[in-house]
């Protein structure tokens, strides 16, 4: 599995804003802090806030705050904003026609795949940010 | 995702051992007595684990005298190599109280008691499709443990 620089944007932003606590913060604001395209980054923050986990304020002054529920909200949940997760070369499994190779090579890349989801489905920004406090 | 807050439940609980007297409301919201658990698996799990044992705990959360949650656990030695831990086995919260601090409270206390036996690591075990729970214990700051649980159809 190799994230799309779009989805860890996306972590960054979410998980920088759930830390803010409710305070807004600008797009150049996070687009400084990690070093990244604000282009990039302002399309990011348009699927978070039309998935509701941010809120934008237009104008002078304007940003983001974040506006999900820390809770209920999981690691998974914002990466498939972005992309499905799966393994990669490993999409057509369950095709016909696979051969043996191909068939034991999917039994072991199930479990991968299956432990790695069940991990970002039971890790929410809450807990996120725990693990951020601790450092 | 579920972006509504959850109520807070208005925090009036009791945590102490489990009484046999307390099994027939545990079975009202254990999940697994509603599926195809054994109907003496309650009355067996507490007399393994309930009275005053030294390295068993079996505690039951009561608020406003009702039954809302309980919790299993014990200290096991050198299992797998490991030096003595607590386990966590069995965890259950009302589902209409959750998200209210009952299941925290009941870990705390579980953990108060491996502590206070110098036990200095906690573990469970979970279903993987268990997300709620394997979710609470994340929250609690548990992580993945160094072993792997493997299993065969036999």
């Amino acid at each position: 599995m190799k994230l799309q620089q779009s989805t860890l944007l996306g972590l960054y932003a979410v998980l920088e804003l759930a830390k803010a606590d409710g305070e807004q913060l600008s797009a150049a604001a996070i687009s400084d802090k990690f070093d990244v395209s604000i282009n990039h980054l302002a399309k990011v923050l348009r699927i978070l806030v039309k998935a509701g986990l941010l809120q934008a304020a237009r104008g002078a002054g304007g940003g983001y705050r974040f506006s999900g529920n820390t809770k209920r909200t999981t690691l998974m949940d914002v990466i498939e904003l972005f992309e499905p997760v799966s393994i990669e070369g490993f999409e057509n499994y369950g095709q016909p026609h696979q051969t043996d190779v191909e068939a034991g090579l999917a039994v072991a890349l199930v479990e991968i795949s299956e432990m790695m989801q069940a991990t970002l489905r039971s890790i929410t920004l809450r807990t996120m940010l725990k693990i951020m406090e601790r450092g | 995702m579920n972006n509504s807050q959850p109520s807070k439940s208005d925090l009036a609980i009791h945590i102490r051992r489990a009484k046999e007297t307390d099994l027939p409301a545990i079975k009202t919201f254990d999940e697994r007595s509603n599926k195809d658990a054994n109907p003496r698996y309650w009355q067996e799990m507490f007399t393994r684990y309930g009275d005053d044992k030294t390295k068993q705990l079996f505690l039951v959360c009561e608020k406003d005298t009702e039954i809302v949650g309980f919790i299993i656990g014990e200290i096991r030695d050198w299992e797998f190599g490991s030096h003595p831990c607590g386990w966590i086995f069995a965890l259950g919260v009302r589902p209409d109280i959750r998200l209210g601090g009952i299941a925290t409270s009941l870990y705390t206390a579980m953990c108060d008691f491996f502590r206070k036996a110098g036990v200095q690591k906690v573990r469970t075990m979970l279903a993987r499709q268990d997300i709620d729970t394997h979710s609470f214990f994340r929250s609690q700051g548990m992580m993945a443990g160094p072993y792997i649980q493997l299993e065969k159809d036999l």
